[in-house]
């Protein structure tokens, strides 16, 4: 135990600092990081079946729209993104604050990676579903509602929560367009008191907390989900 | 049997420029339950699915309990009134694999017919409790063998009380031992009456539960004649190698 003691004497004002912090940093974590993630991610969600629906569905016209739509975003670096809609935009006339303009640009980024994740589950719907669902007298819109949505949103979860995982922690690109967010908040600390690895450890630990609090949802959605699906036991 | 049905002419039907079907005539009669024979790649899946639009053919007309259509330029709306009339029973029972058994048989009733949701699930048990499976009402598909499954596809076939019920090789997916409990469900369907047109590869059940065989070969019906008959009398050299053939393969099993 004697070592512990020397080693807090040794580092007292940087574990103070660190301790203290800790509210300060989950606190934004709280407040913005999450909203933030929740929000974009159900927009993302809406943009993403929209678009691989017109895909699937082969709509012409808007179909090609889509594909145009998932070529620019995941061709072009999200923290571009951020840059051309906070910092762009403005001289076009459009002002947005930190916050909107981090909300639009992760729901469209990641609108764009998601819709080809539902698109390739929506694709391994067996065709017999779809034609079972005619013959029993059903129209496109209730077997894509009743029968085939369900089916591949049961295959886009795993990858699909991996997308919601991925994007906490792409939200700390936000401290980039002025959002006071959890890596910004631990970034004014880091400056303020000359305290760097403490702190940014601190802050990866709580996307870590945050990452295994979705990791053990994830786990409880697909169980739940998985009723119908012949699983692979245990 | 003077009750015309179904009534298809020169039906075609090519995929990438090999002909499929190459001018089909049929005719079912209610009460019917007809065994449509052939090798495979004969056509006669693809003739199964052109009547119930699975797949479009290219040409020809189809009368359906009295309505004449030509099945080229035929509308949707007229596709899903025929459909309303007709049942389909898949090789790999194609089963809603997120319903349960019970969903499986009333999702057509609710959903595309908007029968009440109680009167439905009356329907669907009564159904369940015709094929033997009542007890399988909550089960999901892979809960259930082979042979289970193809019984709550017919149940959910029956659920609409259809005119005309199309068998695409319903027991050709089952383990032999399974087979004998679809066949003997579908055998009482034609006791009770139930017009049907039956794509299969069990001669017995050709012989003994249709009233009518029709031989197919590449794309064309090459014999049709009553059941009697057929296993009988054939005088085609062509049919008589294939009865053999599916004899000396029955003796393997």
């Amino acid at each position: 135990m004697q070592w512990i003691t020397e080693l807090y004497e040794q580092n007292k004002r940087v574990i103070d600092v660190a301790i203290q912090s800790f509210p300060k940093i989950l606190i934004p974590g709280l407040k913005v990081t999450i909203p933030l993630t929740v929000l974009s991610f159900s927009f993302a969600m809406i943009i993403a079946v929209a678009v691989a629906m017109i895909q699937y569905s082969r709509v012409p016209v808007l179909r090609q729209l889509c594909r145009f739509y998932i070529w620019v975003i995941r061709g072009t670096p999200l923290l571009v993104q951020l840059y051309l809609v906070f910092f762009g935009l403005p001289s076009v006339g459009i002002v947005l604050d930190g916050f909107t303009a981090a909300v639009i640009v992760f729901s469209i980024n990641e609108g764009a990676y998601c819709a080809e994740t539902m698109r390739s589950a929506l694709e391994a719907v067996p065709v017999g579903q779809i034609e079972a669902g005619y013959c029993v007298g059903m129209n496109y819109f209730q077997i894509m509602r009743r029968i085939v949505l369900p089916q591949a949103f049961r295959t886009a979860f795993p990858p699909l929560s991996n997308s919601l995982i991925g994007m906490v922690k792409d939200t700390s690109l936000a401290a980039n367009i002025t959002v006071v967010e959890m890596f910004m908040a631990t970034q004014r600390i880091a400056r303020a008191n000359y305290v760097t690895l403490a702190l940014y450890i601190e802050v990866a630990l709580i996307y870590l907390l945050f990452s295994t609090v979705l990791t053990f949802i994830q786990r409880r959605g697909e169980k739940r989900l998985s009723a119908y699906a012949a699983l692979r036991k245990a | 049997m003077a009750d015309l049905i179904l009534n298809a002419q020169g039906i075609k039907k090519s995929f990438g420029g090999v002909e499929v079907l190459r001018g089909v005539d049929l005719s079912v009669y209610r009460g019917d339950v007809v065994a449509v024979l052939g090798s495979s790649g004969s056509g006669k899946t693809t003739l199964l699915r052109c009547l119930n639009f699975l797949e479009r053919a290219d040409s020809g007309t189809l009368s359906f309990d009295g309505e004449s259509f030509e099945l080229a330029g035929i509308s949707k709306k007229q596709i899903a009134a025929i459909r309303a009339k007709t049942a389909f029973v898949f090789q790999n029972y194609n089963l809603f694999a997120n319903k349960t058994a019970l969903k499986n048989v009333t999702e057509g009733l609710i959903v595309a017919r908007k029968t009440p949701k109680k009167e439905a699930e009356e329907r669907g048990m009564e159904l369940l409790s015709r094929v033997g499976l009542a007890d399988k009402r909550d089960q999901y598909p892979h809960e259930l063998s082979g042979g289970q499954q193809q019984r709550v596809a017919i149940a959910r076939a029956l659920a609409a009380d259809p005119d005309i019920i199309y068998f695409d090789e319903p027991t050709s997916a089952l383990d032999p031992e399974l087979i004998g409990e679809v066949l003997s469900v579908i055998r009482s369907l034609a006791e009770e009456g139930r017009t049907m047109l039956v794509v299969t590869h069990e001669m017995s059940f050709a012989e003994n539960v249709s009233n009518r065989v029709v031989f197919m070969e590449d794309g064309r019906i090459l014999e049709e004649a009553p059941s009697s008959v057929f296993f009988r009398e054939v005088k085609s050299e062509r049919i008589r190698s294939f009865l053999n053939m599916i004899k000396k393969e029955e003796e393997k099993k």
